[in-house]
């Protein structure tokens, strides 16, 4: 075999029109519908999960905290997969109880869990990037402990972390490939699934390939997100004086693949929404 | 455009609360930064605290509405003791402005002022408006209502954030270095708000380094350094006539 042969074999492995379009049907039907669902319930459950993992987190009593902090770590601090397994598998005979031996629902549950670790971690920090004089000002003024933290603090914290949040959620959208170990019936197959199935029918990675373009439409465009709302942020007016000193949330971690950074809130507030909440303060956040 | 605001209407006050702290403490860890700090301010009257940084001014305050737990003594509001009692609801009978204004940035300036007095005073939403309007105008603002902070000069915000301190009926006004952070242009705006309140009647403990202000609006001056009150009077007596060298000193530097 020479050379160009071995180019034009690869070519065939990569971009089989034809096997990609046998797989296209499955792909449109369920693939991008499980994908979404799976990633869109995971970021559901862990905002709230998340909150109430970062309101733990900066908690004035010990317990909460050390709590919060030991879920963060062990959520954070295992890979993935060994948790989608683990859960998956390890905790079914009791969901069948309730699922009729479906795993689907247990591998939200899985990715639920690891996303509530990194979203506390990326509400944390931005609580605890709000400017003190804030709680300050709002205990001064009669208000109590948890009425300050509830009006005051933590919705400007969850503003300056939106652009992490939607990176998380492109993390979140790749890591939900990885339920595909806990063995979905045909139509709870999501995009990677269907193209590895495919892929291995076929003899030929066209379909995983194809599978790699879904990822990017859904994802690209996500990340170009971050940079407008982020742009928008910058580009804002001036959040009110910051005292000097003031320190910079730590970046919180992500997981696999986008990197988030929660920088200070040093600009500012759209006045565009008129009623309730607009987006506020920048963060810095584009995926590397 | 105008660019002067025209002086505010002089802002409604309560006239009580006779405030005394009696051997005030405060330690950070190991370092006492307050060795017993005696101080009267009889109701309607307005003293200012004078001194250089670190001399413990604006510690002195914040342990009067309890930001810093006093390590030691007693303050006293209309002769009962505050340092025992909640924190909360000596906190509704005292306000504080802050240097960097704190108002909140996420909320229209009315909302600023709405939302503390729904909290603190639980009365409908109409009645916290009415009084948030109504102290908006006070100081010169109501045209400001429904713009966010990010939008105000800093003499308007620090403006907003005392309308916001007094939409909740306070006896006594804490004002920590109100003016520091000001362009100097806009100091006046803010200082001429302050004198309104004190000539009204409201009770103000004001750590400033205006040493204009102090000698107009005191009724009584005090110089602390070191966490000590090195001398007290009134400010004729202590701009003209000081006793102590460290006094001549700050002022020498200052003025």
């Amino acid at each position: 075999m020479n050379f160009s042969d071995a180019l034009a074999n690869i070519g065939r492995s990569f971009f089989d029109g034809e096997a990609m379009l046998r797989t296209l049907p499955d792909m449109l039907a369920y693939g991008v519908w499980n994908t979404l669902l799976l990633a869109l319930c995971a970021t559901a459950i862990g905002i709230v999960v998340g909150l109430l993992l970062a309101v733990m987190g900066t908690s004035r009593h010990r317990l909460p905290r050390v709590l919060s902090r030991i879920y963060t770590d062990v959520f954070r601090g295992l890979p993935a997969i060994l948790t989608i397994l683990l859960i998956g598998t390890g905790l079914s005979p009791l969901f069948n109880l309730f699922t009729r031996g479906n795993p689907y629902p247990l591998g939200i549950l899985a990715l639920s869990l690891i996303a509530s670790a990194y979203i506390g971690e990326i509400f944390r920090a931005g609580i605890l990037a709000v400017d003190r004089g804030q709680l300050e000002a709002s205990r001064a003024l009669g208000m109590s402990h948890g009425d300050s933290m509830r009006l005051v603090v933590i919705p400007q914290g969850i503003r300056q972390v939106l652009p992490s949040l939607v990176n998380q959620f492109i993390a979140i959208v790749k890591d939900s490939s990885l339920v595909y170990f806990l063995g979905l019936i045909t139509s709870q197959r999501e995009l990677f699934r269907i193209g590895q199935d495919a892929a291995i029918t076929n003899g030929n990675l066209s379909p995983l390939v194809l599978a790699g373009v879904f990822y990017l439409i859904i994802t690209v465009p996500l990340t170009h997100l971050v940079n407008v709302i982020d742009r928008r942020l910058r580009e804002g007016r001036s959040f009110g004086r910051r005292p000097s000193g003031t320190v910079p949330p730590a970046s919180p971690p992500t997981s696999a693949g986008a990197v988030a950074t929660a920088a200070p809130a040093t600009s500012a507030a759209t006045a565009s929404a008129a009623t309730t909440e607009p987006l506020a303060p920048a963060t810095s956040g584009a995926p590397r | 455009m105008t660019i002067l605001t025209a002086p505010p209407a002089v802002p409604s006050v309560q006239t009580a609360g006779d405030l005394e702290i009696r051997g005030l403490t405060k330690d950070f860890g190991a370092t006492r930064v307050l060795h017993g700090i005696d101080l009267v301010v009889p109701a309607g009257t307005t003293t200012c605290i004078i001194g250089p940084s670190g001399s413990g001014k604006s510690t002195v305050l914040r342990c009067i509405n309890r930001l810093e737990e006093p390590s030691g003594g007693e303050v006293l509001l209309d002769g009962t003791d505050v340092l025992h009692g909640s924190e909360d609801a000596l906190r509704r009978r005292v306000g504080m402005v802050f240097q960097h204004f704190n108002l909140f940035p996420h909320r229209t300036v009315l909302d600023n002022i709405v939302l503390p007095v729904r909290r603190v005073r639980r009365v409908s939403a109409a009645e916290a408006r009415r009084v948030a309007l109504e102290r908006l105008t006070e100081v010169g603002l109501a045209e400001k209502a429904d713009v966010r902070p990010a939008s105000l000069s800093g003499g308007q915000k620090q403006r907003v954030a005392i309308a916001r301190a007094l939409a909740l009926g306070p006896e006594v006004m804490l004002f920590d270095e109100a003016t520091s952070a000001l362009d100097p242009e806009l100091v006046k705006g803010v200082l001429a708000l302050m004198k309104g309140l004190a000539g009204a009647g409201m009770t103000m403990v004001v750590v400033t380094h205006e040493m204009g202000f102090a000698r107009e609006a005191a009724d009584q001056v005090v110089f602390m350094d070191r966490g000590v009150v090195v001398e007290a009077g009134p400010p004729a007596q202590l701009f003209d006539h000081p006793r102590t060298d460290r006094l001549k000193t700050f002022l020498d530097q200052v003025l």
